[in-house]
Parts: C-alpha cells; sequence; structure tokens
C-alpha cells in the first residue's frame, strides 16, 4: 500500500483493490460501504463535538467571555459531557404528539447531511461519491433536511413549534433558489457540475479571483443564502428562542434534541465544504502568479489542512455573522430573498455569462 | 375547502379555504417575557390580533406587607419592586415619609441620592439595552451592556453594600456616607462609558437588521400614551414630556441642568433611542454634581421611631421606567395606615395591546423589549 | 426610474456598510482577548476580596477574650423586617451591683429569612453585630442556615450598658 498525503487516489484503489482480492466482488462492495459508512458516522460524531466547543468558544471570544473552562484542558471536553447528559435524559414525547412522525423528524434531519457529506471532496481522490452532477446532487440532498423539520413542528402538537416549522419551511423554499443561482454563476465558469472538476479547474487560482466581480457577488450571494438556508442566525427564525420558544425542536428532548443540534451543524460544515469547493478551489493550494518559492511552500502543505482550512475561515465568518447581527423578521427574511438576493443573483448571471463569453476572466 | 349553502339552501359554488384565529399562551414561562408575565396572544398566522396581559404570576403582595412594617422597613420591600431602579423606589419612599415627618435633609444627601439614582438608571437602561438586543436575536449586546453595568455595581456594593438590592436610602438621608473610592471611581465609569456608548451605537443602531425591526414598529400616539398613563423614556418617546425630574424637581435635580429627551415618532425605534439619549443626559447630570457634592452630614437626625401626622402623603419620582408613585396613608402609627405604589411597568404593559394589533411575533418581541418592562414591578 | 435604481443600490450598500461597522465591533474584541471580564470564580477564591461594606451575613463581634458587646436589647429584632433575627435572653447576677441584669443566651439568626437589608446593624446601640463578608452560604440542609452568633462560652464585654 503506498500512502500519499498530496494523492489519495492510488492509497484508495489499493484499498479496493486488496479487498477485492479477499472477498468475493459483491461482498467487496457491502465492505467497502460499511467501512466508509462507519467514517463518516465517525467523522461526523467528531465534527459535531468539535464544531459545537469552537463554536461556544468563537461566541465566547466576541463576547469577551471565556466560554467553557471546566471539563478538559480549557473546557474541551465539555460537548462530551454535554452530549453523555443528553444521552442520559429521558425521551420525553409529548401526549398528544403524532409519535411516529416525531421520531422520525429527529433522524430524517439527520439523513439529509449524512447523505451531503458524501459528495464532498476533501482532498485529491479522498471523495466518496463523485458524480457528473454533484453540485445538483448535495443541493438536492440537503434540502431534504427541512421535511425533518416541518415534520418535527407539526408532529410535536405544540403551536410554537408549528410557527416554527412553518417559518423553516418559508425560508428554505426560498433560499434554495438562491444557493442555486449562486453556485451555477460559477459553474458557468467550470462548464461541470461534477465536484473534482471544479476542484481540477482551479489548480490554477482560485475562482473567487479569477471570476472578477461576478465571483465576489456570488460568493456574498452565497454565504448569505446558505447561512439562511441552514437556520442560523440572524436567520434563525424557525428556533428565534426570544419569540417562539425553540421553535420546531421545543418538545424534543434527550438524544433526538442532539440530533438537531447535531444536524445544524453538520450542514453548517456542508455549506462551508460547497464554498470552499466552489469558490475557494476546494483542497487547491493558494499559489501566487509566479512566485515560485511562495508556491513551493504552499504545495507542501497537504490538501486536507488545505481544505480544513478554509472551511475553518468560512464558518468562522459564519459564527461572526451569528454572533454579530440581530434575527431578522420572517417578512424581511423573504423581501431579502425575492426583492434583493434573486434580481441581483439573476443580474449576476448574466453579468458573470457576459464575462465568460468575453473571456474577460481569468 | 368547505362547501356552503346559501341563503336558498342551495349550495354554493364559491369554495373557500376558512382560516381560523388561534390562542398562544406567551408566558408565564417564556424567554422574552422577562419574568412571569403571561401574554395571551390571539394570532392569525403570524399575525397579532389582540395582546392581553394576565398578571399576578408574581404577586407578593409588598403593599400589604407595608402595613406592618415600620417606616424605616418600608424602604427595603420596595428594592423587591423595580429591582432595576431600586436606588430610586427606595428613595421615592423616603421622600416621602420626610414630606410627612416635614424633615429638612441635608444638601448632602440630595446629592449623594441624585448621582445613585443616575447611576442606577444607566445601569438599568445598559441591562435594557443588552436585553433589547437579545430579544431581536443579537445575543452579543447581552454581554456588552453586562459588562459596562459591573462598572456600577461595583460602585454600588462599595458604597452601599450590595450590588442590587441596595437599600440604602433611610427615612432622613443615606445609610452610610459615600465610601472614600466612590468619586474616583465614578469619573472612571463615566470615562469609561463615554467610550462604550458610541459601541451601543455601532453594534445595533445603525445596524440595518435592526432598523428594519424597529422602525414604524409599535407606533404609540401621544393621546394613547396619555391615556393609558405611560410614562418614562416609552411617553417620551411618543412627544409626552412627563419627566417628572424636570417637571417637579426633587433632591437635587433643580441645581443641575440637563435636557428632557423627548422625541415625537412614538415608534420602537424612537423609544429605543431615548433610553440611549438618556443615558448620555444621566451621565451628563453625574458630571455636574460628582465634583460638588457638599459637605455635611449624610444623614438628618430622625427618632428611632417614625410616626407620620395622620394625613395622605404622595411623592412622585421618575424611575427608569417611568413615574413611580408613593401614596402613604398614616393613621399616626409607627407602620403605614395604607401604602401605594403607582407603578410605572403596570400602566406602560397595558399599552401593549394597542400597540401590537396587526404586528407580527417578532415585533411583539421588540416592542415588549422597548416598554422595558419589569414584572415584579407590575405585579408588586 | 434611474433614482428609484440608485436608491436600490444605494440602500444595499448603506445595509452592508452597518453590518460591517457592527461586525468590525464584534471582531476587535474577538481579536482583542486581553480585554476579556470572565471573573473565574472558584479559582479566584485566594484572591477574590469583597468590599468592606459587602453585606454577607451578620455575626456578632467576638474579641480574643470571647467577649462580646451584645447587651440582648432587642433592638435589631425589633428594626429586622422579616423576623431573621431571635434573641433568647436569660437573666443574670451583675457581679458588681448584685442585682439581675439580661445577659443574651442565644442569639439566633436565620440566615434564610435575611434581606441583608442592613437595618440590624444600625438599629445596634452598642456595635455588637456587623455584616461579614462572607458570601458562599449554600448547604444541602436547610437547618445549617439557622445560626446562633454567639460562641460557647462567649460573655458580654465589661462596661457595655443598653
Amino acid at each position: 500500500m503506498n500512502f500519499n498525503i498530496y494523492d489519495f487516489t492510488d492509497f484508495v484503489t489499493s484499498v479496493s483493490n486488496w479487498l477485492n482480492e479477499i472477498l468475493s466482488p459483491e461482498l467487496a462492495v457491502i465492505t467497502g460501504m460499511a467501512i466508509i459508512g462507519i467514517i463518516f458516522l465517525l467523522f461526523i460524531a467528531l465534527l459535531g463535538l468539535s464544531l459545537v466547543y469552537i463554536e461556544r468558544k468563537v461566541c465566547a471570544f466576541f463576547q469577551q467571555r471565556l466560554g467553557p473552562m471546566r471539563v478538559g484542558f480549557w473546557g474541551t471536553a465539555q460537548t462530551i459531557a454535554d452530549i453523555i447528559k443528553l444521552i442520559f435524559k429521558e425521551p420525553l414525547v409529548t401526549k398528544n404528539a403524532d409519535k411516529f412522525l416525531f421520531n422520525l423528524a429527529a433522524f430524517i434531519v439527520m439523513i439529509a447531511p449524512l447523505l451531503a457529506i458524501a459528495a464532498v471532496p476533501f482532498a485529491k481522490g479522498l471523495h466518496v461519491l463523485d458524480f457528473d452532477i454533484g453540485i445538483f446532487y448535495v443541493t438536492a440532498v440537503s434540502s431534504i433536511g427541512v421535511t425533518g423539520i416541518l415534520l418535527a413542528g407539526w408532529s410535536s402538537n405544540n403551536k410554537y413549534s408549528l410557527i416554527g416549522a412553518m417559518r423553516s419551511g418559508a425560508q428554505i423554499v426560498s433560499y434554495e433558489l438562491s444557493v442555486g443561482l449562486s453556485l451555477l454563476t460559477i459553474i458557468i465558469l467550470t462548464g461541470s457540475l461534477q465536484l473534482s472538476e471544479i476542484v481540477n479547474s482551479q489548480s490554477d487560482g482560485w475562482w473567487i479571483f479569477k471570476g472578477n466581480i461576478p465571483a465576489v457577488i456570488a460568493f456574498i450571494i452565497f454565504i448569505i443564502a446558505s447561512t439562511a438556508e441552514s437556520n442560523r442566525g440572524p436567520f434563525d427564525l424557525a428556533e428565534a428562542e426570544s419569540e417562539i420558544t425553540a421553535g420546531f425542536h421545543t418538545e424534543y428532548s434527550g438524544i433526538k434534541f442532539a440530533f438537531f443540534f447535531l444536524s445544524e451543524y453538520v450542514n453548517l460544515f456542508i455549506i462551508a465544504a460547497i464554498g470552499t469547493t466552489v469558490f475557494f478551489g476546494g483542497w487547491m493550494p493558494l499559489h501566487l502568479g509566479n512566485l515560485t518559492f511562495f508556491n513551493n511552500i504552499m504545495d507542501f502543505i497537504p490538501p486536507l489542512i488545505w481544505f480544513f482550512m478554509k472551511v475553518a475561515a468560512l464558518l468562522f465568518l459564519i459564527m461572526w455573522f451569528k454572533w454579530t447581527f440581530p434575527r431578522l423578521r420572517i417578512d424581511q427574511m423573504l423581501t431579502l430573498e425575492w426583492k434583493y438576493l434573486l434580481p441581483l443573483n439573476l443580474m449576476n448571471l448574466m453579468l458573470m455569462s457576459i464575462v465568460s463569453l468575453n473571456g474577460w476572466h481569468f | 375547502m368547505f362547501t356552503l349553502l346559501d341563503e336558498n339552501g342551495k349550495t354554493d359554488t364559491k369554495e373557500f379555504t376558512e382560516t381560523q384565529e388561534y390562542f398562544v399562551n406567551m408566558g408565564p414561562q417564556h424567554p422574552s417575557t422577562h419574568g412571569v408575565l403571561r401574554l395571551l396572544l390571539t394570532l392569525d398566522g403570524e399575525i397579532i390580533r389582540r395582546v392581553e396581559p394576565h398578571i399576578g404570576y408574581i404577586h407578593r403582595s409588598i403593599e400589604k406587607m407595608c402595613e406592618k412594617d415600620s417606616y424605616q422597613q418600608v424602604v427595603h420591600l420596595t428594592d423587591r419592586m423595580d429591582y432595576l431602579s431600586c436606588h430610586i423606589n427606595n428613595e421615592a419612599v423616603c421622600l416621602c415619609v420626610e414630606k410627612g415627618l416635614q424633615l429638612e435633609i441635608p444638601e448632602r444627601v440630595k446629592y449623594i441620592r441624585t448621582i445613585i439614582s443616575e447611576l442606577t438608571r444607566i445601569a438599568s437602561h445598559q441591562l435594557w439595552w443588552g436585553v433589547m438586543g437579545m430579544d431581536l436575536g443579537a445575543i452579543t449586546s447581552f454581554l456588552y451592556g453586562f459588562r459596562d453595568r459591573e462598572m456600577i455595581t461595583d460602585i454600588f456594593e462599595e458604597t452601599c453594600g450590595a450590588r442590587l438590592t441596595m437599600n440604602y436610602n433611610v427615612p432622613g438621608g443615606v445609610m452610610f456616607d459615600i465610601h472614600p473610592n466612590f468619586r474616583k471611581r465614578t469619573k472612571d465609569f463615566i470615562s469609561h462609558f463615554k467610550k462604550k456608548l458610541p459601541e451601543y451605537d455601532e453594534l445595533l443602531t445603525g445596524n440595518v437588521i435592526f432598523e428594519e425591526r424597529t422602525k414604524g414598529i409599535g407606533y404609540l400616539s401621544k393621546e394613547d400614551a396619555i391615556s393609558f398613563g405611560v410614562t418614562g423614556p416609552s411617553a417620551r418617546a411618543s412627544g409626552f414630556a412627563c419627566d417628572i425630574r424636570k417637571k417637579i424637581p426633587y433632591s437635587a435635580y433643580d441645581k443641575v441642568d440637563f435636557k428632557e429627551i423627548v422625541f415625537t415618532e412614538g415608534d420602537s425605534y424612537t423609544r429605543y433611542k431615548a433610553r440611549i439619549a438618556e443615558m448620555w443626559e444621566s451621565m451628563h447630570i453625574i458630571e455636574q454634581l460628582i465634583d460638588n457634592i457638599p459637605e455635611g452630614e449624610f444623614k438628618a437626625k430622625t427618632k428611632a421611631v417614625i410616626k407620620l401626622p395622620p394625613g395622605e402623603y404622595y411623592q412622585r419620582v421618575e424611575t427608569a421606567r417611568g413615574e413611580l408613585g408613593v401614596f402613604i396613608i398614616s393613621d399616626n402609627k409607627k407602620s403605614p395606615y395604607r401604602v401605594k405604589f403607582r407603578s410605572p411597568g403596570f400602566s406602560n404593559l397595558f399599552a401593549l395591546d394597542t400597540m401590537a394589533k396587526g404586528c407580527k411575533i417578532a415585533d411583539l418581541v421588540a416592542m415588549m423589549s422597548t416598554l422595558d418592562l419589569v414584572i415584579p414591578d407590575i405585579d408588586r | 426610474m434611474i433614482k428609484s435604481i440608485i436608491k436600490y443600490f444605494s440602500e444595499i450598500f448603506r445595509g452592508v456598510k452597518s453590518l460591517l461597522t457592527g461586525m468590525k465591533i464584534t471582531g476587535y474584541y474577538f481579536t482583542h482577548p486581553k480585554e476579556i471580564i470572565t471573573q473565574q470564580y472558584p479559582e479566584n477564591r485566594e484572591t477574590l476580596k469583597m468590599f468592606d461594606r459587602f453585606r454577607g451575613e451578620v455575626v456578632l463581634i467576638h474579641d480574643e477574650n470571647n467577649e462580646h458587646k451584645c447587651t440582648g436589647c432587642s433592638a435589631c429584632e425589633i428594626a429586622c423586617p422579616n423576623g431573621t433575627i431571635e434573641i433568647i435572653s436569660d437573666k443574670a447576677i451583675d457581679p458588681e451591683t448584685g442585682k439581675p441584669k439580661k445577659v443574651i443566651d442565644k442569639f439566633v439568626y436565620h440566615l434564610s429569612m435575611c434581606t441583608f437589608c442592613n437595618l440590624c446593624i444600625i438599629a445596634c446601640p452598642t456595635d455588637a453585630i456587623k455584616m461579614a463578608q462572607t458570601f458562599e452560604h449554600s448547604v444541602f440542609d436547610r437547618t445549617k442556615l439557622t445560626k446562633v452568633l454567639n460562641k460557647p462560652g462567649s460573655k458580654i464585654m465589661a462596661g457595655i450598658k443598653e
């Protein structure tokens, strides 16, 4: 087995060859899927734990606090303690709730990010699903989550939950448009929906730099719309705690609540990952013109680290939004989408087409 | 979808979807009612048709308890009414008792009371500002508000001995003289807060989301404000000049020069601006007084057992929320015959229905924040 | 038409600018961790000093000879609005004059009922009690909050009269 930190293609191929050697082809496929599934489950658990911790720390520093400090060194074990607490809590179901849907909802919200994360290209060759409609797949799959939210709100038999769910429905349906259109703007340049193709097309520079002004506008719209799509502040109307207590997950407790909580953070990661892939060159290192020495140093940093660094930067930006801005009202949020983001997006799409046709991009 | 019969008993071909108004109990346990206030909302989707406040969840019968207490003891109960402007509540009772005794209180006491009242007002507004941001979803402002309030509570702790329920006033004066560090700490606070208050504006006031959320929302006309008895910054934002400090000066307010903050728009944003402007004015008042505290006694001589001459006494003061009235009927005993508090929160709350009609749930939360309700003050 | 388009874009520009101003503030505090004001309470117990006037609980002052100044006049008991203080007094013979004299048997203080209003302290004619700066009062058993303030075997200082 030849393990190369810069290119995982050979490693992945050799693992799959090895599986095929020792097992029958059908079993090899199943085992491969199981291994990948377990890796992703572990990855998501780890991601949730670390993102919750990071979010709490980041928020604390924005607010001149220290954040969790007690459990573990600088509170690093705090989220583990929280998870243990949530596991041991009684999973309450309200008396007149639709029990089947109520329980189902928590799993649906979890399934959506699990499906979406499979399409994320982490590094060269480290890519589970490389469809030629990768972007389309991610946007389609990530909107399954809203079904879970709607179900949760409806089945809880709680008016606050219902209001939250309805808000969330309106929100996600409208902001899907903007996310899709802003991604389309870049796809004009790449000419492919395949995520690996999109990354490869940025080997000589990231689209946010190469794509001129329209790419920057598209990125801004993408980050706003995707924040809204993931139900995060300032667009957290679905769970606006000062208005409708906790919105759609008011009645959830214990581990089912943890699912909602976890799915929010995994969604966040997926948004940042897609943003990174499309606008910031995925795992591609930063290259500056002809500065060979600088470029070599950048090349030396493994692509996985590049990828996670970019994702972290985007996550930080989204957290910065959340901990600075007040929440929008439902009608203002829809106004923002339909009167500002959508027209701008369409104009931007046209602009990008012109840029692309005339070859003004780099 | 419903099929209806028309007057002649024939089926009407018109079909329509029926919508229904529904009730939501906001509170008594709700994150944005700031205590145990219950609002019965009649909603049509997200739109509010009616707000019905139900109060009494934190009623502790303070007025009745006053009837068994001596006049010194009455003071400490008022800490528990509007706990954010506790010093001003104390002052109101003391002024009322002093009025009854026709007691001449030293100048020094007046100055100390005024400075601490204004510090209380700033502290209250800082907390309000933080909570306002939090109600609108910007949690960071809450921590910033508390950060600056902490300096004031430290001043209080050093001079008065407690951070929140200070009970610093006694009939005839104050409990102890000001601490030697008081002047320095107050000046430090003023210079610190003058740098931080513009930050409040940058974080919230100018923010486009904040403006959208509050401008033109929760309109309260001057007439409505007067007829509901709304007082304080909430009423002054509607153009009703009702500052007791200006109209019937008490303590040292006749010796200082300050503006009465009056706006005319009457929406949530103006109420917000009125309070921010009041913080500037309060700092201005403190600056005028802090270096001129006259020497002298910190307490006038009173008897150990205070008995008010029979009669009725009324004293109005301006708390951070509006006009607080203390009404005492005395029958020449050591405890009052009847005490009645006219609390600002109670009157302000009931303007909510008029303001909130036709607004959204999110607007109601913003409105409630700008009214700056303290529930123990409403129930007493 | 042109005007409205200009207005549309200037609104967007103004809005984005105001949002960036807000982000500047939070960003400033994020990058200046020195301004963090959190006190880590149980860890800073050693250095945490309360202000002299801080009202933590009522204590009866005892000197090194285990003597206090309380005459048992119950002025504090009367001044207390909540019935926090109960003075159980006893009769003793004054050794100097040979007359019977009131002495305290138990100075009972119900911390659970105290509102820390300081009225007892200013009512005391002999300055026998004061407010201590302790504030860690939590206990597992409510009865532990009822304290007897005079130490066992303590007696009144000589020369203290009502």
